[in-house]
């Protein structure tokens, strides 16, 4: 086919962008690609497009280069890498990768043994929290390898050595040197200012580390020596020798060394010693980790003291002294790093404490190596300022840094890539404000017939106990089939086995979640809608026995996915839950799949041999940022895809009358029904039950 | 397919178990059993219930009958039914009647698998009447003195749905059972497996990594039966990082990230 030339090129361009792109110039530049290089690239301009106006801009003046410098597949990596850099990093990031066309280049030669720190996340975070001590979480960053003692901080990519194992081999090492920096006990010190007293301070700190990565080794060669042989394997790759004198050396890897210990031979050796760079060893960054260990310092300081009265209030009505009834204990325990554990006592007696406080009480001890007395003083309401405990309240997450805290963490899927976009929502569990009302009254008295025959057909499901003939086994004999027996041994036949009568119990066995939509569209009689169709549905299922639960969906953008718990499955529908019904309110948006991914591994939760989830919505999927349109309803479909896998039914019911288009795509054609009209929904949901169960 | 035949006399441990005490248990053990109480086993998989049970029947010079049970176990399963051989019925005892009568140990194993209902027939055996009815006889068997009973369960996997019920659980003497502290946990590895010390201290100290991911990946962390097969297949010369995989990860998860993730757990161990 022949090439198009720069004013069609430019016509179909044009309604991609806004009118300050100018288009001109990139559109002769495309006109001078043959036919093919034109077709693709329009197709990729058009995707990225839709995903923002600038990207796909910025593409297209670059895409020319591209071609006088990669082959189409390699163009391609090029692109969807731009697509998934815009999705991490924003614009910036994206844009600065598509013109660096050299940098891209250099990169892709060593794709073959580069390792991306997001290939082997999971398995390192996995890892990292197998070691003992303070939970710690991984980030990917661009200022150096380094620790805040809270996250591990990992380059995006290791191409230092030429084969991809030796790469992850070398992430792991630079991951348990900064475990090993927290376990061991580097930042009991306050390292800058020790370092600031040197003539050159930052020299001292290079040789400090260099004094404590010696230490540190040691004890993870103690610890770790399985990966402590990999690590000297890096290491005599990088040609690393060790520079100390022997004294010194010998002072730093005794398993009795501390940080007081380097602190102590940096005195003596700085000036004389060349510290070395080992390739794992990242950077000691100061400042990151006095921000984060003052802010948790205080906050584990303000937990454990009100912990320790939530303990007294267990055992005391109204605890009345709160000094000197705790006391820390030293219990030796050779595998733990200071060679002791802590122990708690109460009025000089051993006290157990739940995992959380153990779990606070270790952090604090990692820190500062000790409890100190003032810890030991129970906290009781009022100690501290309310604003600062709200500002843990899940409610307000987002608000302080507390951003990924307490939130689950789900994948979503993207179509036009197939594939899942990592750990993309943040989803929260919140509950209903109940409202004690007259609501369910009035629905109970504005539907009381139906309730009645609703009861009925629910009932009429439940299913009776049945006693079984002739088994070989059962609880009583089945005199039919004995006097036949007999009857036939008389006449010399053989005689059956099968003489009891076993009782039937009819299992149900179900589990059913019923997710309210709560999105903003709802707000007015839809809303109505659904509570009144929620409290008939209760009135209905309660007749059943089965179980049950309710939760609302809603959010605001992927960071802050929200559900509201109505009636959890252990729950009874009590007054509680009717208020809660009754509290039912319209909130944001609807981002659907994370809701029904969490949904399901609720109800994968719960031992049941049917499970069934139950939508209830006025319309399509939607939300702030990109959810809208066929995004959002292909990754619901994908949501409802991995609950079929997972062996969970999924129905929808809605109220939106147009919904027909698209509903058949997510749910399959059999499993959705509209409604114009409430009391047919618990009618509904019997229709399905009985499809499921019989 | 007559194993209701075996006479209790069967059931009784001759030999001494090897049992490593972990705290106090035997002593309430027995003062429960000399003050006729049942006993409620609570702990994870694999951390020696079963055998501390072999060990107390041992001491106790009392036969030991096991139930696992599952949700299909009916009453009659435990207590007995009607049999039909060569054209006579015939009754035969359940495990629980015949341990009641034998004045034996009834261990039944992990006691909320079974069916609701079921677990009621224990309630009258549980209490100070300490007699089991049998419907279908239309009589009580009374227990004997030295009849015991024990149940254990698993609070750690349980839905709310498939917990204790109050009125079973409240009426057990309750024992607690976890992983025994480092150095018991060695010294049972070492004495089970006949494997050297130094790498039975490196399986404890894996399997504390593998604890620590319980509830960040895992159900649960290795129990020390895992370990003890582990170093089974050490001293048989296998390989430690492959004995870890094929005895403790593979049995914790099927997951390939935490698979890997376990196994260079093992690998920096040993
Ligand atoms: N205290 C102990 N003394 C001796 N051996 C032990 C002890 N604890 C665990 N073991 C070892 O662990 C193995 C598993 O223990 P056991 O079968 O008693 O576990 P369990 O608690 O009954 O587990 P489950 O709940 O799965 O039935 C035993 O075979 C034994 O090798
Ligand atoms: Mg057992």
């Amino acid at each position: 086919m022949e090439a198009l030339d720069a004013q069609s090129i430019e016509a179909l361009f044009e309604p991609w962008f806004i009118s300050y792109q100018e288009l001109e110039a990139p559109s002769v530049a495309v006109s001078k690609l043959n036919r093919q290089q034109q077709d693709f690239a329009l197709r990729w301009v058009e995707v990225l497009s839709g995903m923002n106006d600038e990207l796909a801009y910025q593409c297209l003046l670059n895409i020319p280069t591209a071609f006088a410098r990669m082959p189409e597949e390699t163009i391609e990596q090029w692109i969807v890498q731009a697509m998934d850099l815009y999705d991490r990093k924003g614009l910036m990031g994206s844009v600065r990768h598509l013109v660096d066309i050299d940098n891209f280049i250099a990169l892709y030669e060593k794709r073959l043994y580069s390792l991306y720190l997001d290939e082997v996340t999971e398995v390192l975070s996995r890892f990292i929290h197998g070691l003992s001590g303070r939970s710690l979480k991984l980030a990917q960053s661009d200022q150096g390898i380094f620790t805040d003692t809270e996250t591990l901080f990992l380059p995006e990519i290791l191409h230092e050595l030429p084969e991809r194992q030796d790469n992850f081999i070398l992430y792991k090492a630079m991951l348990v040197h900064q475990w090993a920096q927290l376990w061991f006990g580097t930042w009991r010190v306050d390292i800058a200012s020790i370092t600031n007293a040197y003539p050159e301070p930052k020299k001292a700190l290079l040789l400090f580390h260099y004094l404590e990565l010696t230490r540190l080794d040691a004890r993870t060669a103690h610890e770790l020596p399985g990966l402590y042989r990999e690590m000297v394997r890096l290491k005599k790759h990088f040609k690393e020798d060790c520079t100390l004198e022997t004294s010194h050396r010998e002072k730093l890897t005794a398993l009795s060394a501390t940080v007081q210990d380097s602190v102590a031979v940096l005195a003596e050796c700085y000036g004389k010693t060349e510290p070395i760079q080992c390739c794992y060893q990242g950077v000691l960054n100061t400042d990151a980790v006095r921000e984060t260990q003052t802010l948790r310092l205080e906050k584990e300081k303000r937990i454990f003291r009100m912990g320790l009265f939530d303990e007294l209030s267990e055992i005391e009505e109204t605890p009345e002294r709160l000094n000197e009834r705790f006391s820390a204990q030293k219990i030796e325990d050779s595998e733990a790093p200071d060679g002791f554990t802590m122990m708690l006592e109460l009025d000089g007696k051993p006290m157990p404490l739940p995992e959380s406080m153990k779990t606070t009480l270790n952090s604090i001890v990692q820190d500062l190596g000790d409890i100190p007395p003032e810890y030991l003083e129970a906290a009781g309401p009022g100690a501290y300022p309310a604003e600062l405990l709200e500002k843990e309240d899940p409610a307000n997450v987002w608000t302080g840094t507390y951003h990924e805290e307490g939130a689950f963490i789900y994948n979503e899927w993207d179509f036009q890539r197939r594939h899942y976009k990592k750990n993309w929502c943040a989803l929260r569990e919140l509950e209903v404000t109940p409202v004690y009302d007259d609501f369910v009254q009035k629905t109970l008295n504005k539907h009381h017939g139906l309730i009645i025959s609703l009861r009925k057909t629910f009932e009429a499901l439940r299913g009776e106990d049945k006693n079984l003939k002739r088994q070989p086994d059962g609880e009583t004999i089945d005199i039919d089939a004995l006097v036949e027996a007999y009857a036939d041994k008389e006449l010399g036949m053989e005689m059956t086995q099968n003489l009891f009568v076993r009782r039937h119990k009819v299992d149900r066995n179900i589990a059913v979640l019923f997710m309210v939509d709560m999105s903003g569209s709802t707000k007015g009689w839809i809303n109505d809608a659904e509570r009144e169709s929620l409290i008939l549905l209760c009135e209905a299922l309660e007749s059943l026995g089965d179980r049950y639960a309710i939760y609302g969906f809603s959010g605001n953008t992927r960071k802050r996915c929200e559900i509201y718990k109505i009636k959890s499955f252990s729950e009874r529908y009590d007054n509680d839950v009717k208020a809660k019904i009754s509290g039912i309110k319209a909130q944001d948006y609807t981002r659907m799949g994370v809701a029904i991914r969490h949904f399901s591994k609720l109800l994968l939760e719960v031992d049941a041999k049917v499970r069934m989830l139950v939508t209830l919505s006025d319309g399509k999927p939607d939300d702030y940022d990109n959810y809208r349109g066929q995004y959002g309803i292909e990754d619901t479909r994908q949501a409802l895809v991995e609950a079929r896998r997972n062996h969970i039914h999924s129905f929808c019911i809605t109220i939106d009358e147009t919904a027909n288009d698209y509903l058949p795509h997510m749910y399959g054609a059999a499993n959705y029904i509209v409604i114009d009209d409430v009391p047919k929904l618990p009618l509904k949901v019997s229709d399905i039950y009985r499809k499921l169960t019989t | 397919m007559d194993a209701r035949e075996i006479k209790t006399d069967e059931y009784y441990v001759t030999e001494e178990p090897y049992y490593e005490t972990v705290a106090d248990e035997v002593e309430v053990f027995e003062a429960a059993y000399k003050n006729q109480l049942p006993v409620l086993l609570k702990g994870p998989t694999g951390c020696g219930k079963t055998r501390f049970m072999e060990y107390m029947a041992w001491r106790l010079k009392r036969p030991l009958i096991t139930v696992s049970c599952h949700d299909d176990l009916t009453t009659s399963d435990l207590v007995g039914r009607f049999l039909i051989t060569g054209g006579q019925t015939e009754w035969v005892d359940g495990p629980l009647a015949m341990a009641v009568k034998a004045g034996g140990i009834c261990y039944l194993d992990e006691v909320v698998e079974a069916r609701k209902d079921t677990m009621v027939v224990i309630h009258p055996l549980g209490d100070d009447r300490r007699v089991l009815p049998i419907e279908k006889l239309g009589h009580v068997l009374e227990a004997s003195e030295d009849f015991c009973l024990a149940i254990s369960y698993n609070p750690g996997y349980q839905s709310v749905l498939k917990d204790l019920k109050q009125s079973t659980r409240q009426r057990f003497i309750a024992l607690e059972f976890d992983y025994p502290t480092a150095e018991t946990e060695q010294k049972i590895i070492e004495k089970e497996s006949g494997i050297e010390p130094e790498m039975a201290r490196r399986l404890v100290k894996f399997a504390k990594m593998t604890r620590n991911l319980k509830g960040n990946g895992l159900d649960e962390g290795a129990s020390t039966r895992l370990l003890v097969h582990a170093a089974k297949l050490m001293v048989t010369g296998i390989a430690p990082v492959t004995a870890c995989r094929s005895a403790i990860a593979q049995a914790l998860t099927d997951e390939a990230d935490m698979l890997a993730a376990v196994d260079e757990l093992s690998g920096s161990v040993f």
